[in-house]
């Protein structure tokens, strides 16, 4: 602010403070909205099942019965301590899905941006046109084809679909054509480098935040998955976690009164299956916010 | 002629690492093939024929179109899902524009913790966030008979049929408006801010600049947020599939087009029907973001390459 000295003091400092404070109240009010339901959670989480419906302090403040640790002791042994399957398919899905979607998507989007070949300008057409495809359209043709395959009610029946990232290949291309100078890549097979070799030597360390940004985005679009798991699984054993909570939910309000304490085993359960999610991007916040912005920047 | 011939080792080279650039698209051209292509085309020879007891399974060329077209519950659930998309869009737009821009002027702490705050619904599942909602909405476990019974209200029900409608928009608005929050704010970061001082000296107001300089430069970014917004609300299915349980009867077996296609074929085994949902709403998708980008008269708009 090296221009407002210049002008009296009086006249231009109260209008921006009073801005700032209007500014900061609107920013506290939406914390307050976005964060409610998790405090909600949070709260609710340590109530035993007769606190949940009739506690002393209100939906939003603890009852007088610190329950957590005996909410979490429940969850972690209900029937044979299904939830840390679920949690473990959820990780094992989202992990090797994620994982080969990036890997995919690096390496296309580094073809695409990189080589000239013969019909890449229409097949990455065809690529755009694809991103705007409805991906749950696709959930029941998937089906149905891996029931011909015979292949639903397997783990590969949500692996595999999981790998199909157009718009991280887009993401991959218009990272890799702007970090990536050409002339890098020619003095590095001058040198005697292959194509491969170089890919992984040269091109490779300069996509990093584009790769983490793709890899970020398909890990939590497999682990949030809902409908296709929901549709190409029926064993309990392989659901992820988002389809074992909300089938444990769906469970509890058809039979109101009995499934009292499944409602807390909901709670705890979906608290707990937040976590790793939320910690991911707390600590990988300086690749994101640059990255994410990469598709609309150009 | 000697052009040519100093050309031509130059273009045997380009076409070998032509063959190479197939090379690194290959992997993801087969699962491209595999996942997208074949899905839709099987769910198109599917939707060409139907199922019935008595004739077994018939070629019925565009009949079942003719019968989604004319069906009234998935025109039904149609409607619900353009409704929705035309309060919720530019309601969430709002929303995170109003909140990029607030950021994007501010470089307090708060404004840092907000910006993580406004952020963080976007890395939890919509189940989880549809349920929590769900469970704020409830009479018994939410805040609202409480809050209501201080001044002696009765809570309204969010969860009933009358309801379900601004119920489901703030759970969208809840967990999506951070997500675009973010891609706009990053996009105003990348505006060299000379571009602000200028029109600072030529007199103009923060509102001025906010609506005058910024947002226009930002439309890009705004344009691809809005055609993923549509893409998404029009096949809407978690949110809604997961309050059903919970909202007696306010959500239908047709209530959008997912749902409708989702029970058609693990409710009533009707798989060629289902086929014929499913592809005619990924054509009524496609329609709706051709005419949303051709009316925005800004068909590069994001997707450029």
């Amino acid at each position: 602010m090296t221009t407002a000295t210049s002008i009296p003091a009086g006249t231009m400092r109260r209008p921006k403070a009073r801005r700032n404070i209007t500014a900061h109240i609107f920013l506290v009010a939406l914390i307050v909205y976005f964060l409610l339901p998790l405090w909600w959670l949070v709260v609710a989480s340590t109530k035993d099942p007769q606190g949940l419906f009739t506690g002393t302090g209100g939906a939003l403040w603890f009852d007088k019965n610190f329950n957590l640790i005996a909410n979490l002791q429940e969850l972690f042994t209900y029937k044979g301590g299904i939830y840390l399957k679920w949690l473990g398919n959820s990780a094992l899905y989202s992990l090797v899905g994620g994982v080969g979607a990036t890997v995919l998507a690096v390496l296309a989007g580094y073809g695409f941006a990189k080589y000239r070949f013969k019909g890449r300008d229409l097949s990455f057409a065809i690529l755009l046109g694809s991103v705007m495809v409805p991906l749950t359209a696709l959930v029941i043709p998937t089906f149905m084809l891996m029931s011909q395959l015979h292949l639903t009610n397997t783990i590969w029946a949500v692996i595999l679909p999981s790998l199909l990232s157009p718009f991280g290949v887009y993401l991959m291309r218009v990272y890799a054509a702007d970090a990536i100078p050409d002339e890098l890549l020619d003095a590095a097979r001058v040198d005697g480098s292959g194509e491969f070799r170089t890919f992984l030597r040269v091109a490779l360390p300069l996509m990093r935040p584009a790769v983490v940004t793709v890899l970020l985005l398909s890990v939590v679009g497999t682990w949030n998955n809902y409908f296709l798991p929901l549709a190409v699984l029926s064993d309990q054993n392989l659901y992820p976690v988002t389809v074992g909570l909300g089938g444990w939910q769906a469970l509890a309000a058809s039979n109101n009164g009995g499934g009292t304490s499944l409602y807390t085993l909901i709670v705890v359960g979906s608290l707990v299956s937040i976590i790793p999610l939320i910690i991911a991007f707390l600590s990988l916040q300086k690749y994101w916010q640059g990255g994410l912005s990469l598709g609309a920047l150009k | 002629m000697s052009v040519s011939a100093a050309a031509r080792p130059r273009r045997r080279r380009s076409i070998r690492r032509g063959w190479i650039g197939w090379l690194f698209v290959a992997p993801f051209g087969i699962v491209f093939l595999v996942f997208l292509v074949a899905p839709l085309a099987y769910a198109f020879y599917l939707s060409l024929f139907s199922k019935g007891l008595a004739t077994g399974t018939v070629f019925s060329g565009a009949g079942n179109y003719v019968k989604a077209f004319t069906d009234p519950e998935f025109l039904s659930g149609l409607w619900f899902v353009l409704r929705f998309a035309v309060v919720l869009i530019p309601l969430q737009m709002a929303v995170s524009l109003a909140a990029a821009l607030v950021l994007d002027s501010l470089t307090t702490r708060l404004s840092r913790f907000s910006r993580l705050a406004i952020f963080v619904p976007y890395a939890i599942p919509a189940v989880i966030g549809t349920l929590m909602w769900g469970f704020l909405y409830s009479p018994v476990f939410g805040p609202l008979t409480g809050i209501f019974g201080a001044i002696n209200q009765s809570a309204p029900d969010i969860l009933s049929a009358d309801n379900i409608f601004g119920g489901l928009l703030n759970v969208v608005v809840w967990q999506w408006a951070g997500y675009y929050m973010i891609i706009i704010y990053a996009a105003l970061q990348g505006i060299d801010p000379s571009i602000y001082e200028a029109a600072r000296i030529d007199g103009a107001t923060p509102r001025q600049i906010a609506f005058r300089v910024k947002i226009p430069m930002i439309s890009s970014a705004m344009v691809l947020i809005l055609v993923f917004a549509l893409i998404g609300t029009l096949q809407f299915f978690t949110e809604p599939q997961v309050l059903k349980p919970i909202a007696n009867g306010a959500i239908t077996a047709s209530f959008t087009p997912n749902i409708y296609a989702y029970n058609l074929a693990f409710q009533f085994s009707q798989f060629n029907y289902a086929s014929t949902i499913s592809f005619a709403l990924g054509i009524v998708v496609f329609i709706a973001v051709y005419i949303f980008l051709f009316s925005t008269r800004k068909r590069r708009g994001g997707f450029s390459s």
